[in-house]
């Protein structure tokens, strides 16, 4: 028996505007207002809207045998709430389904949980909170940002209340052991739930490749794969990002016509069956304990936190972002609260990366910099008028 | 392989990238095994003493001239009226270019090569002849054309024809950086398919560290390159004023000469910060190398640079560089930052950010540092290389 388990992750930062050193201490506007608007209008209409409509087809189609789950950042929903309600709308109707299911993650997308427990309890609690006012769902499962994960992230978790928590099946954390089933954290009883990285990876990145051998990657053939898992496996974790429905993978190279076959295809398999993770750690008991010391993440072949911390400019802005932690907070200035929590959004240190300089791959994708280098001068430089604001309060 | 090569100067007497670049290119290739006949002028204000046998692969031809790279009509004039047997140049520096390409041809019967090789325009006329005189194929270098000299203004239209004279009557044209490669298919009308890219490049030495007292009080930042239209030392001035809006500790050195320094003196004290900008004259060797390690940062603000082997001299010497955008050393460097040579304020910023910023001063120091350790003239060696043998029809 198979239970296959599908977690996108749906985020959208608010990106930082070219902020030049001569606006410190005279402009504190830090975003790319028009830019972080124009994309997320841009991929809403290219991935969440139609994808949506589709998930929401299938689940009726197939009777609600078809469930996947859903992790939204608090700034991507916020974004949508500005720019494109009716984003908020379809997540409404998919999750009034009874099919659809959400996590918990931070609201800022942060890598709080590597540098303040403190904050990065409040932003869980406010994602819980937000969640529930929009859509009234309690999550039970938590994700942290980048599917960063360690022991001691597991420990807080169940603290935290939540049942199960989602981690990258990476190889070097499991040696010879499959992610196909529910592991137990060191130390916790909640259940571990591992992506399954070659599944995931052959629809997120390689399904437009056209030197990939599974190429082209047809909903039947996917459903082999998977059919193949019986018996040395109960669970295939597919966690990916959301927008490889139509922004990272294009509507032209048939991603969605992928999607619309898949469930109907992994049904065949009378053995088959679609879960959510809550589902899946009620219905699976842990087959083993995994000590995961040092932190993994879903990030690069590495996989681990060199993307976001690996390089001292990264190091350095984080460090002193997150040394104003007290200040910020005994400002009691909710503006000021709010502006240094959107600096944390894990994706500003990702720009700073100098890896991919070497390789080019994904990272330059994403980046709205030229280079690293002017990411970090633009980051500092705000920084810098964010003390300036701190200190004249 | 035999190669006729048409140059201009070579290290220490050099007076800019081109001989820097030569120098590089032919010792590479001496290397591994390609014979040089290297011609290049000189006049009696030059010790002819200075040709160190580079390799006993390289022979070196000389011919009496007042032919130096970067010439123009004024400062041929200038030259000419110095020279003690001004009688014998042309009275122009067309004619003298006319006149040398005549004078190369006694070399090109006597010689015996396989392919002949040009840099830069005084020198395809003498390519061209030799190409006529003994119908073996003709490469030349572009190392830069009239369009980045002049900033596209007052196109010299004698320059603009040789030059595409040189590059039809090529049977392969020899491109420093897709920058110019395109300035060839756009402005003289070029088939795409008769040029290669080949980067300039450096040979990595380890540099070694200086004390400097006036940084116990300053940080430096340096232009080094002709003071011209084409460097933009005008705007590396702007920018200076920018910076020193903000940050009263920063020295700006201008090492180099050229038909605007005058003007850029000018325009300092006008700007209000002469006690500010220091003008090193032209530097060579040592010296150079110096002023590479003394600046905390390099600035090449160049309006049009077909490569800018500065920026890698000043990576070379640990010092992080900013490049403009419009330059073919962009394209071979990532471990930089890069402005639009225009864009004053960017460039300010960008100066500021590297001085203020320790850990990114370090980080662009750092990783500059293991990019250049990987330049090599080897590289554009062998791509010179597998040219001669298209053009031979040996591949």
């Amino acid at each position: 028996m198979v239970d296959v388990c599908f977690y996108f992750q749906v985020h959208q930062p608010y990106r930082l505007r070219r902020y030049p050193v001569f606006d410190i201490g005279s402009s504190h506007g830090y975003f790319n207002d028009q830019k972080n608007e124009e994309i997320i209008k841009k991929v809403a209409k290219k991935c969440y809207i139609p994808a949506n409509k589709l998930i929401l087809d299938l689940i009726n189609e197939t009777k609600g045998k078809f469930r996947v789950s859903y992790s939204i950042t608090g700034v991507a929903l916020e974004q949508f709430e500005a720019h494109c309600p009716e984003v908020i709308e379809s997540f409404k109707k998919l999750v009034e389904t009874g099919c659809v299911e959400m996590l918990d993650e931070t609201y800022y997308h942060s890598l709080s949980f590597l540098y303040s427990k403190k904050e990065f309890e409040k932003q869980v609690k406010m994602h819980k909170k937000k969640i529930n006012e929009l859509f009234k769902f309690k999550p039970k499962i938590f994700r942290n940002t980048e599917l960063i994960y360690n022991n001691e992230l597991a420990v807080f978790a169940e603290n935290m209340g939540y049942k199960g928590i989602l981690a990258e099946g990476a190889d070097h954390i499991l040696g010879w052991r499959s992610p196909n089933f529910i592991y137990r954290p060191k130390a916790s009883k909640i259940g571990l739930l591992l992506k399954n990285y070659r599944l995931s990876d052959d629809i997120a990145f390689r399904f437009g490749e056209k030197g990939w051998e599974g190429y082209p990657l047809t909903a039947p053939k996917f459903a082999q794969w998977v059919n193949k898992i019986n018996g040395n496996g109960n669970i295939v974790n597919l966690f990916m990002d959301y927008e490889t429905f139509g922004e990272h993978q294009w509507e032209d190279k048939g991603i969605f016509d992928f999607l619309k076959h898949m469930p109907k295809e992994i049904l065949k398999h009378p053995d088959n069956n679609f879960i959510t993770p809550s589902e899946a750690v009620k219905k699976h008991k842990p087959v083993a304990e995994l000590d995961i010391n040092h932190s993994v993440s879903w990030a690069d072949i590495e996989r681990d936190l060199s993307a976001w911390c690996g390089n001292k400019m990264q190091q350095e802005a984080l460090k002193h972002l997150y040394l104003l932690e007290n200040k910020v907070k005994n400002a009691k200035n909710k503006k000021l609260i709010e502006d240094w929590r959107k600096l944390q959004i894990s994706d500003n240190f990702y720009y700073m990366c100098t890896k991919w300089f070497n390789d080019g791959d994904v990272h330059k994708y994403f980046n709205p910099y030229e280079s690293p280098y002017d990411s970090f001068i633009a980051f500092m430089n705000i920084l810098n008028d964010f003390v300036i604001r701190l200190e004249n309060k | 392989m035999k190669i006729l090569m048409f140059g201009w100067e070579f290290p220490p007497l050099s007076s800019g990238g081109l001989g820097t670049a030569c120098y590089g290119l032919t010792k590479s290739l001496s290397k591994r095994g390609i014979d040089i006949t290297f011609v290049l002028p000189y006049s009696e204000n030059i010790s002819a003493d200075f040709l160190k046998i580079i390799s006993p692969n390289i022979k070196i031809k000389k011919i009496n001239s007042l032919l130096m790279p970067y010439l123009t009509q004024e400062s041929y004039n200038i030259m000419k009226k110095n020279s003690k047997a001004n009688l014998m140049y042309g009275s122009t520096l067309f004619e003298e270019v006319k006149r040398y390409s005549e004078a190369t041809a006694d070399i090109a019967r006597e010689e015996i090569f396989d392919v002949i090789h040009c840099h830069d325009w005084m020198t395809y006329g003498a390519g061209i002849k030799a190409k006529q005189l003994t119908n073996k194929p003709l490469v030349v270098h572009v190392h830069a054309t009239e369009f980045d000299r002049t900033g596209g203004l007052s196109v010299n239209q004698y320059v603009y024809e040789l030059e595409k004279k040189g590059m039809e009557s090529a049977d392969s044209i020899i491109a420093v950086s897709n920058y110019t490669k395109n300035k060839i298919i756009e402005q003289y009308g070029i088939n795409p398919d008769k040029i290669t890219v080949v980067h300039n490049s450096i040979d990595y030495t380890d540099p070694e560290k200086e004390y400097f007292e006036v940084k116990k009080h300053n940080k430096v930042v340096l232009f080094l390159g002709r003071i011209t239209l084409q460097k933009g030392p005008d705007y590396f001035l702007y920018a200076a004023r920018k910076v020193l809006n903000y940050d009263k500790n920063v020295l700006f050195i201008i090492a180099g000469s050229g038909d605007m320094e005058r003007f850029i003196i000018e325009k300092a004290a006008e700007l209000g910060i002469s006690n500010k900008v220091l003008f090193s004259g032209f530097l060579r060797g040592d010296e150079l190398e110096k002023a590479y390690k003394m600046a905390d940062l390099y600035i090449m603000p160049s309006v049009s640079e077909p490569f800018g082997l500065t920026a890698l001299e000043a990576m070379k010497n640990n010092t992080p560089v900013i490049i403009s955008k419009q330059s073919g050393v962009s394209e071979v460097v990532k471990h930089c930052l890069k402005v639009d040579f225009w864009d004053i304020d960017e460039m300010a910023n960008k100066i500021l950010g590297a001085l203020r910023y320790k850990v990114l001063h370090d980080s662009l120091k750092e990783n500059a540092l293991s990019e250049i350790r990987k330049f090599s003239w080897d590289e554009p060696a062998q791509k010179c290389i597998n040219v001669y043998n298209k053009v031979t029809g040996v591949a």
